[in-house]
C-alpha cells in the first residue's frame, strides 16, 4: 500500500453528491441520504427489533440491534439537524416489532422525533403500525420530483429513491477483494443501502437490479470507514 | 458346537488368558496366521471388562484386534440378544475408513459363518437405509463422530443403545485433538449413561506423544482422581526406509509446486509397483497430477484423491486401488489414515512433512506389512523444506513424535451436545454437568461455566433477558430442562456438526458453453469454496479434478465450467502449506542449521545456499533468533528467522507492525511463510536501530502479548472468522444449506456484525470467550510465539545489511502478502475510484 495511513485520517470525510431529478443529495457513509434543499434526511431499512424477531424462531441474536442502530441514527440525526426525517419502510422487521420495542428505545426515538416532520413509509416487513410512536406513516412521498417509496419499482421515466434491496458491492483491488454496503444509482434511480445493525445484504449485480443496473450511468456508491466511494458498474463483481 | 479354547498371551498383565473360541483359532491356522500377541493381549483385558488403548503401526492388524472382542462376545452370546439393539458401534473419522473396514470385517465373518450383520451410517448412507437402520439396527454399526452426535439426539437413542457393548474408535489420535473429537468425548459419556453398565471402549490410535491423554479420553474421569484405559502396545514394525528424492535439476529457492522434480517423481513411480504421493494442499494435488500426466509416456494408471472431489468418483479411485489397478494416486490428507490400500510399495510425499508424527503416518501406507520395511521417499519443493525434510527423515529414525494433545474442549461444542441431549429428552442440569466433567476434553469446567452455556443454549445466555419466552430450552422444573417444542430438534438435525466449511459450490462441467441463464446437464466434479472462485472472472482457467477447466459463471449454488482448450492453467493455484511445522521440527531446523558440519547430508547447492549466508551475513546459533535489516527497491525490510509456522508468523506480523507503527517506521505490509517473517516499510528500520529510535530488543519483547494482542484481536479478521465458527457450532447463526443462500442473502445476518454488536455489549458474552480461547490456542498459535519470545530473550542477533541476504529471498519471494492496517482498504477504494477517473481522462 503506498497510501501512507497518516495521509488519509487527516483528510475530510469523503461525500458523495448526486443529483435525481431536482433533488440534490448528499450521500453520507453512514448510510444516510441527505436532501440539502428540503433539508431532508432519507434512511431506509432500519429493521429495529430484528434480533427479537429471530428470536421467536429460536435463534438467539444479541439483543442489542434497535440500540445499536438507534445510536448510529442519532449520531447522523445530530450531525445534520434534519426538518425531516424519512425512513424507507422496514423500519421495524416485522409487523409486531413496535409492541417489542423498549421504552428506551421509544423514548429515544420520539426525543429524535421532537421538533422535527417524521415519516415512516411503509415496508413489506412492517405494513403499517407505528403503534405510540410520534410521525405520520404513508405509503409512498414525493419530494422534488422524485418519489420516495419502500420497494422501487424502477419505472422508466420516474425518478425514484428506495430501499427494500439492502444493495452491497464488491470489488477487487490489488488482489485484495472488497465488499461494503452501497448506494445504488443511475440518473433516475436511486437504492439506499440498509441502515440497520443486523441487516444483511444484496450484491447490485442481482437479477432485482436489474431494473437499474443496465444502465450506461449505474454506479455503487460503496461505504468505507472514512468516506464513500463511487465504483462505475463495469467494475463491480458479483458475490 | 463352539469349543472354547483358552490361549494364554506372552505378555499379557491381567489374570485370566484370553478366550478365543475355534472357529476363531481355525479361521487364523486356515489363512496360516497366529493371532497376534497385541490381539491376544487386547482380547484378554477387554473379556476381563477393561477399557484399552491400542497403539500399533500401521499393518500391524490394528483393525481385527479392536473388533475381536465384540466379534467373539457376539458368537459365545448369540441367543441371548434382544433385536433392536446396537452390540458395538464403531467411529472412525473417516466415510471411507468406515466403507472400507465394512469391506475388510465381511470376509472373516463370511468365512467363519458369525452370525452377525456390520453395516455402515454415513452422510451418504440412504435415508431409507438410515430409518431402517433405527428400527432394526445391525450388530455391529460403523458410522462417524457426526451420525452418532445425531444418534443420541433422537428420542430412540435409549433403545438403539441400551444393549451396548464395545465402542471402538479408530485412529483416536487424529479424533480426540480437535472439536470434532470434544464432540465425541460427550458423545462417548452419554451412551455410558444410556447403555448398561459395563460399557467398554477400545480406542485404536498410531504412535503419539502423550498415550495417557487417550487412555483418559477413553474412560469417565472422576473429580480429583485420573481414571486410565489399559494400554496396549504393538511392537515396532521394521524401520522404514526414507531418503530424499534426488534431482537433476534446480532446487527452487520458494514454492511449492514441485515442478521441477516431475520427472524425477515419474521415473519413481516407473519403477515402483504402487505409489502414493502425498501432497499437503488440494492445489499441489491437482498441480502433481496434471504434471505427471504430461509426462506419462508409458501411460500408466495415475489416480487423483482429494477432499473436494465428488464422492462417487472416489469411491472409484479407492476401490480401483485396492483391486490393485492403479500404478499411482496422488492424494491429500483424506487419505492418510488407515485405509487399506492393495500392495503401495513406495510413498513419495512432496513438499515439507510439517511434522514428524505426520510423516510416520503417512510412510505407514506403504507396505502393509508391519515386518517389511516401508519405503519412502521425501521430495522437497524448495530449499527450506530441504532442511525440513532432512530433519523429519533423522526423526523418523529416532522415533520421535509431535503429536498434538488432547487439549481442553470449548463451549460452543458443549452448547450444540446439551441442545442435542435435549432434543432426546428432558435432563437433569445437575447430572448432565457431572457427566460432561467426566470427559477429558471438559474435565476443567466449572458448574457455574456449566450452567452458562445452558443459559446460552436456552436464550443465548445475553445479561438482557429478553427471550425468556422465546426459550429453546425450558428449566420446567427447578434443575430439570426439556425442549420447548419438537420442532428445535429439527433445528439441530440441520445445524449439527463440528467442521464448519467456508462456503462451498458444486463445480459443474458443461460441454459446451452455456448460452442462458438457465444451465442443465453436465457432469458434477466436485465441490470448491467460494473464496477461491471470487478472484475469478469469466474465461479464467484453473485446474479441478485433474483437468484444466474454464471459469462460465455462477448458477445458483453451482459453479459452471467447460474444458479449457489450452492446458495451461491462467490462475497459478494457491500453493502454501495447509499443516504449520511442528515445534518440533522447527527445532531441528533451527539445529541443523546451526551445525555445519552437518550439511554435507544436504544437496550440494542446499549447502552452497548455507554457505552463502554466513559469507554475506550470519547464521545464527541453535538457540538465537537472526533479524536482518536491508533496503530494496525504495523500501525498508525486517526480516526475522522464527521458525515458528505460516500461522504463528502472522499473528506476530500483525502484532510487530502495531509495534514499528508506534516507533514511526511506516510499516506497509509483510509476509510469512513456515520459516521466517519478512516486514517492510518506509522507514529504514536498520537506521532506525543506529540512531537508537528503534529498539529490535524491545520489539520483539514479551509485553506484545499484552495490550497489541488484545488490541489487535479485537479488530483482527481472523477473530472474526472464529467467532464466525463457534456461532455456527454453537446453533447461534444457522449453517447455510444448499439452495437457502441466495434468496437469503439479505436476511441472513453477518457474523461479523453480530461480533460486533455483540462486542459492544457484553465482551464477556460466553461466545466470545469460546471466541478468544480457539483463537488463542489454535489460529493464531499465541503458546507458539510465547515460547518463541521467551525463549529468545536477550538472544536475538541483529544483522544490519545493504542488501538481500540469501536466507532472506525464499520468504521476499512468498506470495500472499499482508497489507497492513484498515486505513488500507481505504486506499484501496479511493485508488479504484482514482483508477477510473484516469481512466476517464486519458
Amino acid at each position: 500500500m503506498n497510501v501512507p495511513a497518516a495521509k488519509l485520517e487527516s483528510e475530510m470525510p469523503k461525500q458523495i453528491t448526486a443529483e435525481l431529478g431536482a433533488l440534490a443529495l448528499v450521500l453520507d457513509h453512514a448510510g444516510v441520504a441527505y436532501a440539502s434543499d428540503e433539508q431532508a434526511l432519507l434512511v431506509a431499512d432500519l429493521h429495529f427489533e430484528k434480533a427479537s424477531s429471530l428470536a421467536r424462531r429460536g435463534v438467539y441474536l444479541p439483543p442489542y440491534d434497535t440500540v445499536d442502530t438507534l445510536r448510529l441514527l442519532t449520531k447522523t440525526v445530530m450531525h445534520y439537524q434534519p426538518k425531516s426525517v424519512i425512513c424507507l419502510g422496514d423500519s421495524f422487521h416485522d409487523g409486531q416489532g413496535h409492541e417489542r420495542l423498549g421504552n428506551v428505545a421509544s423514548d429515544a426515538i420520539s426525543a429524535l422525533a421532537q421538533g422535527r416532520n417524521w415519516v415512516w413509509i411503509s415496508g413489506n416487513h412492517d405494513p403499517e403500525h407505528k403503534g405510540d410512536l410520534p410521525g405520520e406513516v404513508c405509503d409512498e412521498l414525493q419530494m422534488g420530483g422524485v418519489t420516495l417509496r419502500h420497494e422501487p419499482k424502477f419505472i422508466e421515466g420516474e425518478f425514484e429513491v428506495a430501499g427494500h434491496l439492502h444493495p452491497c458491492a464488491r470489488i477487487e483491488q490489488r488482489g485484495r477483494s472488497l465488499r461494503r454496503r452501497c448506494f445504488a444509482i443511475n440518473q433516475t434511480h436511486m437504492v439506499l443501502p440498509a441502515f440497520g445493525a443486523l441487516t444483511g445484504s444484496l450484491n447490485v449485480l442481482d437479477k432485482a437490479f436489474s431494473g437499474m443496473m443496465g444502465s450506461q450511468s449505474a454506479t455503487a456508491v460503496m461505504l468505507g470507514q472514512t468516506g464513500a466511494y463511487a465504483i462505475k458498474a463495469n467494475r463491480l463483481l458479483p458475490d | 458346537m463352539v469349543k472354547p479354547v483358552a490361549t494364554a498371551t506372552e505378555f499379557s498383565s491381567t489374570a485370566l488368558p484370553a478366550f478365543l473360541p475355534e472357529p476363531f483359532l481355525k479361521w487364523f491356522s486356515s489363512r496360516g496366521w497366529q493371532p497376534r500377541a497385541h490381539q491376544m493381549d487386547l482380547l484378554s483385558r477387554a473379556q476381563a471388562g477393561r477399557s484399552v488403548l491400542l497403539i500399533a503401526p500401521t499393518g500391524a492388524g490394528k483393525t481385527l484386534a479392536g473388533f475381536l472382542p465384540s466379534l467373539v462376545d457376539l458368537t459365545l452370546n448369540a441367543k441371548q440378544r434382544d433385536a433392536g439393539q446396537i452390540h458395538t458401534l464403531y467411529l472412525s473419522p473417516l466415510k471411507a475408513l468406515a466403507v472400507d473396514i465394512e469391506r475388510n470385517l465381511q470376509g472373516p465373518i463370511r468365512d467363519m459363518a458369525l452370525p452377525l450383520d456390520v453395516e455402515t451410517r454415513t452422510g451418504d448412507t440412504p435415508t431409507s437405509k438410515r430409518r431402517r437402520q433405527r428400527i432394526s439396527p445391525p450388530e455391529i454399526l460403523l458410522t462417524t463422530p457426526e451420525q452418532l452426535a445425531l444418534l443420541i439426539s433422537g428420542q430412540d437413542a435409549k433403545r438403539l443403545f441400551a444393549g451396548l457393548k464395545y465402542v471402538i474408535v479408530d485412529e483416536l489420535h487424529a479424533l480426540a485433538t480437535n472439536k470434532r473429537g470434544h464432540l465425541m468425548a460427550l458423545g462417548l459419556a452419554r451412551l455410558r449413561h444410556i447403555a448398561a453398565p459395563g460399557l467398554q471402549m477400545i480406542g485404536l490410535s498410531a504412535t503419539v506423544a502423550d498415550p495417557d491423554g487417550l487412555r483418559r479420553f477413553l474412560v469417565a474421569q472422576p473429580e480429583n482422581e485420573e481414571f486410565l484405559a489399559d494400554l496396549v502396545i504393538a511392537g515396532a514394525g521394521a524401520k522404514p526406509d526414507i531418503s530424499i528424492l534426488e534431482t537433476t535439476e534446480r532446487m527452487p529457492w520458494q514454492g511449492h509446486t514441485a515442478r521441477f522434480a516431475v520427472p524425477d517423481v515419474y521415473a519413481a513411480i516407473a519403477k515402483a509397483k504402487t505409489a502414493l504421493i502425498f501432497v499437503n494442499t488440494r492445489f499441489q494435488a491437482e498441480l502433481m497430477f496434471q504434471e505427471l500426466w504430461k509426462v506419462n509416456e508409458l501411460n500408466l494408471p495415475i489416480a487423483l484423491h482429494h477432499g473436494s472431489l465428488d464422492a462417487g468418483q472416489r469411491r472409484k479411485v479407492e476401490s480401483a486401488m485396492a483391486a490393485n489397478e492403479l500404478r499411482a494416486v496422488v492424494a491429500t490428507s483424506t487419505l492418510e489414515l488407515g485405509i487399506d490400500w492393495g500392495d503401495v510399495d513406495l510413498v513419495l510425499h512432496i513438499g515439507g512433512p510439517k511434522g514428524a508424527s505426520r510423516l510416520a503416518q503417512r510412510i505407514g501406507r506403504a507396505n502393509h506389512r508391519m515386518d517389511e520395511a516401508s519405503k519412502a521417499m521425501l521430495v522437497p519443493t524448495n530449499r527450506f523444506e530441504v532442511l525440513e525434510c532432512q530433519v523429519a527423515i533423522e526423526a523418523n529414525y529416532v522415533g520421535a513424535q509431535d503429536t498434538d494433545p488432547v487439549g481442553e474442549g470449548n463451549f460452543d461444542v458443549l452448547a450444540q451436545h446439551i441442545w442435542g441431549v435435549a432434543c432426546a429428552g428432558p435432563f437433569a442440569e445437575e447430572a448432565l454437568f457431572i457427566e460432561v466433567s467426566s470427559t477429558e476434553p471438559y474435565r476443567f469446567i466449572t458448574r457455574a461455566l456449566f450452567r452458562q452455556v445452558i443459559e446460552f443454549v436456552a436464550t443465548g445466555g445475553y445479561a438482557l433477558k429478553v427471550y425468556e419466552r422465546y426459550a429453546r430450552i425450558l428449566e420446567f422444573t427447578p434443575g430439570w430442562w426439556r425442549l420447548r417444542h419438537p420442532r428445535l430438534a429439527m433445528d439441530y438435525r440441520l445445524n449439527i456438526g463440528t467442521i464448519v466449511e467456508s462456503p462451498s459450490l458444486l463445480i459443474r462441467l458443461l460441454k459446451a458453453k452455456p448460452k442462458g441463464p438457465i444451465v442443465r446437464g453436465g457432469l458434477v466434479l466436485g465441490k470448491i469454496e467460494e473464496a477461491f472462485l471470487e478472484a475469478l472472472v469469466k474465461g479464467d482457467t484453473f485446474i479441478f479434478a485433474g483437468r484444466c477447466v474454464c471459469f462460465e459463471g455462477i448458477r445458483e449454488n453451482e459453479c459452471i465450467v467447460t474444458d479449457a482448450t489450452k492446458r495451461d492453467p491462467k490462475i497459478p493455484s494457491y500453493a502454501g502449506g495447509k499443516f504449520p511445522m511442528s515445534t518440533f521440527l522447527a527445532e531441528k531446523v533451527r539445529d541443523l542449521l546451526a551445525s555445519p558440519e552437518r550439511w554435507k547430508l544436504l544437496p550440494d547447492e542446499v549447502a552452497d545456499w548455507l554457505r552463502l549466508q554466513e559469507e554475506h551475513s550470519i547464521l545464527p546459533a541453535k538457540d538465537e533468533m537472526l533479524v536482518e535489516t536491508f533496503p530494496r527497491s525504495e523500501r525498508y525490510y525486517l526480516v526475522a528467522y522464527t521458525f515458528e509456522g505460516r500461522m504463528a508468523h502472522q499473528t506476530l506480523g500483525m502484532l510487530l507492525t502495531r509495534r514499528l507503527e508506534r516507533v514511526g517506521a511506516k510499516p506497509m505490509g509483510f509476509v510469512a511463510n513456515d520459516y521466517a517473517l519478512a516486514i517492510w516499510g518506509l522507514e529504514d528500520m536498520g537506521a532506525m536501530v543506529r540512531r537508537g529510535t528503534l529498539s529490535i530488543e524491545d520489539l520483539f519483547d514479551q509485553d506484545m502479548l499484552g495490550d497489541d494482542l488484545e488490541a489487535w484481536m479485537d479488530e483482527s479478521y481472523m477473530l472474526k472468522r472464529t467467532f464466525r465458527y463457534c456461532a455456527v457450532i454453537s446453533g447461534l447463526i444457522e449453517r447455510r444449506h444448499p439452495g437457502k443462500e441466495k434468496t437469503g442473502r439479505q436476511v441472513t445476518v453477518s457474523s461479523d456484525l453480530i461480533y460486533d454488536v455483540l462486542r459492544r455489549h457484553e465482551p464477556d458474552h460466553i461466545l466470545l470467550q469460546a471466541t478468544r480461547r480457539d483463537a488463542a490456542k489454535g489460529l493464531l498459535d499465541i503458546t507458539r510465539i510465547n515460547d518463541l519470545l521467551s525463549r529468545i530473550q536477550g538472544r536475538i542477533i541483529h544483522k544490519p545489511l545493504e542488501r538481500i541476504s540469501p536466507l532472506a529471498v525464499p520468504v521476499m519471494m512468498e506470495v500472499g502478502k499482508e497489507p497492513v492496517s484498515g486505513a488500507a482498504n481505504e486506499a484501496l477504494l479511493s485508488e479504484a475510484e482514482e483508477d477510473l477517473i484516469n481512466e476517464a481522462i486519458a
